[in-house]
Parts: C-alpha cells; structure tokens; sequence
C-alpha cells in the first residue's frame, strides 16, 4: 500500500500508532506528484519546501493538502489563475489557511482553476486545463478542478476549493471524489479573492467522507475577520458518522431528472435513492418548481457581484500593470482599461461585462432586481421541502466528464453544467457531493446531498451511511 | 440585439479595452446569455421581496479600537510603481 493512496484519517491512524513518519508521506505524495502532475496538471504551482512543524505532536494533523490558487497563503504567489494577478504575494494568511497552520497542514502546492472560479470545467485557466484522472482527454469540471483532480490522482491527500455556484461538488463528481460547500457564513473567506460575495463559501475535496467531517473540523468556524462569519458553537462533525439513517426523511425533486440529464446518470442516482430507501431512509418526491429558473438567476446575479468584485484589479495596487504604446482616452483611463484587457481573459471579460450590463442604468430594474427576487422564489421552494424533510437528494452534475474543448464555445452549455449544484448557493444551505457509480466507459458519477443551513451533521450521516454500504469511494482513477 | 457598439460601451463602462477581434465574438456571446437569462422576465414578481443575502445578519460592527494593520510598505511592496510612500499612476488630469 502506497502512503499516497491513503484517506487523511487512516494516515492519522498510523501515525499515532508510529507506524509511519509524518515525513514519510509527504515524500510519498512528492513522488507521486513528480510522476503523475505532467500528465493530470492539477496544480498552478508545486511547492518545492514542505514544512513538517508537527513532528511527534498527537494533536496535529501534518497532512498534505493542496490549496486552491484563489485562497491566500502569506508571501506565496496567488493568482486566481488569471495573468492579472501574475507576481501578487499576499502579505497575509486566509483564515483557513491560518488555521490549518495551526493544525499543523503541510501544503503541497497551489491548485489550478478556472480564472477567478469562472468555470465549469478548469480549461479557463491562464496555466492551462487540468484533465482528468480517470480520462486525461476529458475535463475534471470546475472551477476548483485543479483541487478534486489532485485528490482524484493522489497528487494530496485531501484539498481545499472554493464553490460559488457548483465549484467544488461539479468537479468532485467528475473526478470521484467527496466534496462538500458548508452553508454560507460556516468557514470564513477572510483571504479568499472574491468572486461573488454573497454565494462564495470554501470547503474540502477528500476522498471519503470520514475526512470531509476531519477537514471541516479543522477550517470551520467563526471569524471576526469575516462579517459573513456566523458565531455557532464549535461542532466534531466526526460525531455523525453513523452509519444509521432508518426513518431520515429524504426528498428527491422531480424537476433535476427532467431533459438533459444523462441517462446513465439518472440511472446511477436512482439506484442511489432506492439503496438509501433499502437503509431505512423514507424517499418521497417532492418540487422545486422554480429549478428551471436557477441557472439564469445564478448568472445574473453572480456576475453582477462578480463585476462589482473585480474592478480592484486595476493595475494600481498590486498584479498586473500595462500601459498603451498610444493614448486613447486619458493616460490613467488608458492604463486601467489596458491592464484589464491584457490580465482577463475571455471568459472573465465575458462575466465582468454581463455582470455590468445587469447593473447598469435602464438594465438593473429588469435583470439585477428581477434576480434577486427570483432567488427568494428559489429559496423558498427549498425551505417549504425542508419543512417536512431532513435532505434532498439529487444528481450533481446532469453528466459525466466531458471531453476538453466541448463546450468552450458555448457559455451556455456550460453554465448549464450547474444546473443541479446552483440552488444551495443561492439559498445558502450546505450541499456534499459523493461517488455513486460509473458510466459505462469508466467516468464517475456523483450524488448531492442536501440540508438545512448549519445542518452539516445531517449530510454527513446520510454520506457515511451511503458510502460505507456501497464502496464507491474505494474505487481509484487508474492513472 | 446586442450590437457591437453596446458591447463597446459596456466594455468601457467595465473598464476594458477590447481589441476589434474580441468584440464581435463577445456581442454574440452576450446576446445568447442574454436570451437564456430572458425565462426571467416570465415570472410575476411584483409581491416578491429581493434576496440579496441569505444571511439574518446586518451592521456587523467591533469595537472601535487601534489594531495591527497591514503597515504602508507592506501595501507597497505589491505594486509596480511607487514614489514617495504612494502608489505612482499615470496622470489623471491633463
């Protein structure tokens, strides 16, 4: 057994029992890493120094994680992926990233992403795609692409992503792994780049579901640094992994297995259902009747955020700076304009401005406004089900991987790649994607699970009651 | 629907400078995210309040005391340009 292939909690096991050193797995995953990175290129940056500081303590977790390249690590280049961000050292920690400091975390590199989380698929990237473990000509999904492939191919032990409207559950689907968005206000984004402020929330990507509970644990909590940051009492999200769901009452929305899921897809997660159903669960379905509308009130309020987010990168105060050969309007103006044509590229270009139109005068009645109510129509088809039931359960993403370069000319069918992941951000309740099968050729497929806001506890066991009946998780990209 | 003139505008009003080949491409895209996000229009929302924020929180306030901050060359190191404890831009007015 390579020390690679090992979940973050069995690594624990046998360090307590001084089977193994600390230094022993990170080079396992050094080597792994030097193997398999030029053909999967899940990272933007590898980190050639890894610290070990917790050598000997019981109480630290010196387990290899990757990082997200949009998530501030204190004088390491962070760069969203984006040329506009090239050179920027962040002269401070993430709250996250402080923490898992203080728990001892070794980190092995920068994971690649779409630029500035703008994606579903990590081909946004400025780096380059990421691709898939379980099929290099296909995409690992996105925008945390980069993280679920590292985990997917053992390059980490466990990542940590952002998910704005999908970023983190989508990729993990596609690449057969656990990846969980907390409820919004649960983990501080103190140090994280905003994308859209009021739907960005960072989680773990593992590889069972044991360690998605470890690694909450640890980044979780309130942050005075954050005004989003909720103050609830600390949790050990381990307490429920119980592997016990007889009477959880489980919803399963009719309207995500309607056109354009795969068909595969749709068959994996309704053997999913009736297996929870077979676990003593009680699965009864239910509507969400304003599904269809998800995507585009997504779209517009996201990029409207987005647009408002990213107008600091303006080439005064830190990343990119150029400046015309010739004057077009006024040298400042000049200089703005041409640094953020030469730093985003087109897909950020593509949301700042439709996020921008949503915004603008004559525009914002009829798009930013609309949204937004729209959304409390979204928020409440969700709290009116989770009046009767514990969960939903439905697919995560409506297919599998799909090849690179598919959809990178339709922006269209690739927002529709969250159609399914989307309502939990814009409701702001905690949502886990987990293996539940494979297509025919070989590519994973994913369940999402989810729950009230700050009801965690509950997505775990349904997850851990799932997952140790089935075995998916197991299964490993043969790369 | 979009023109490539709107595109320009909303380009300048987004601070961006598209170079011409950018622009026609970029109307198009922006015409069929346009018709998809149009299913809005067809629901009645009169009655309905806006959700900008899922959050029962407002007004996060701490107390009003001097802490550590980030001191003025650590801002400064991250820029290209700088003169005399500010940021160096190209000049505003004429």
């Amino acid at each position: 057994m390579k020390l690679f292939s090992l979940t973050a909690h069995e690594i624990l096991d046998l360090l307590k029992a001084k089977k193994v050193k600390a230094e022993d797995v990170v080079s396992s995953v050094k080597e792994r890493i030097d193997s398999v990175e030029t053909r999967v290129h899940a990272y933007a940056r590898v980190f050639e120094t890894r610290e070990i500081a917790s050598e000997g303590n019981e109480n630290l977790f010196p387990i290899p994680i990757a990082v997200k390249d949009n998530i501030c690590i204190k004088d390491n280049e962070t760069t969203c992926a984006s040329k506009i961000l090239k050179g920027f050292k962040p002269p401070y920690d993430a709250t996250v990233i402080a923490k898992l400091k203080g728990a001892g975390a070794v980190f092995t590199g920068n994971a690649n992403m779409d630029e500035f989380a703008f994606g579903s698929s990590c081909e946004t990237s400025c780096f380059g795609p990421t691709r898939n473990p379980w099929d290099l000509e296909r995409v690992p999904g996105g925008s945390s692409g980069g993280s679920a492939a590292a985990v997917a191919a053992d390059e980490t032990i466990w990542a940590i992503g952002s998910d704005t409207g999908g970023s983190i559950r989508q990729p993990a689907a596609l690449c057969g792994v656990v990846g969980l968005k907390p409820t919004y206000g649960l983990v501080s984004r103190y140090g994280l780049i905003a994308f859209a402020s009021s739907l960005d929330q960072i989680g773990p990507i593992t590889k069972d579901v044991r360690d998605s509970a470890l690694l909450l644990n640890i980044i979780g909590g309130y942050d005075e640094n954050d005004s989003t940051s909720v103050d609830t009492p600390a949790k050990d999200y381990t307490k429920s992994l119980i592997s016990d769901i007889k009477g959880i009452k489980i919803g399963i929305p009719k309207e995500y297995f309607i056109e354009g899921i795969d068909p595969e897809v749709g068959l994996s997660v309704k053997a999913a259902i009736e297996q929870l159903r077979s676990l003593g669960a009680i699965v009864k379905e239910v509507s969400l009747p304003h599904t269809e509308y998800a995507v585009a009130t997504y779209y517009i309020t996201a990029t409207a955020e987005a647009s408002s987010n990213l107008a600091r990168f303006d080439g005064v105060q830190y990343g990119l700076r150029s400046i015309p050969k010739e004057q077009r309007k006024n040298p400042i103006v000049d200089m703005y304009e041409e640094t953020r044509n030469q730093g985003f590229g087109l897909e950020a270009k593509r949301r700042i401005m439709l996020g921008t139109y949503a915004l603008s005068s004559g525009y914002y009645d009829a798009y930013y406004l609309r949204a937004l109510k729209v959304r409390t129509l979204i928020k409440q088809d969700l709290d009116k089900v989770f009046g009767d039931f514990d969960a939903i359960v439905t697919p995560t993403s409506p297919t599998t991987a799909f090849k690179i370069g598919e959809r990178m000319d339709d922006p269209v069918s690739m927002y529709l790649s969250d159609i399914y992941t989307i309502p939990a951000n814009l409701s702001g309740i905690p949502a886990i994607s987990i293996p539940c099968g494979f297509s025919k050729n070989n590519l994973p497929i994913g369940l999402q699970i989810m729950a009230k806001a700050f009801n965690e506890e509950m997505i775990f066991k349904i997850a851990y009651t799932y997952e140790q009946n089935t075995g998916w998780h197991k299964k490993r990209a043969g790369i | 629907m979009i023109s490539e003139k709107d595109v320009k505008y909303v380009a300048s009003l987004s601070r961006i400078h598209l170079n011409e080949e950018e622009a026609k491409p970029l109307a198009k895209d922006l015409e069929k995210i346009l018709n998809y996000v149009a299913k809005l229009q067809k629901l009645d929302v009169k009655q309905i309040a806006p959700t900008s924020h899922v959050l029962p929180l407002n007004n996060v306030f701490r107390e009003d005391i001097v802490r550590p901050s980030l001191t003025q060359e650590e801002t400064l190191n991250m820029t290209v340009d700088k003169m005399n404890g500010s940021f160096k831009v190209p000049k505003v007015i004429e």
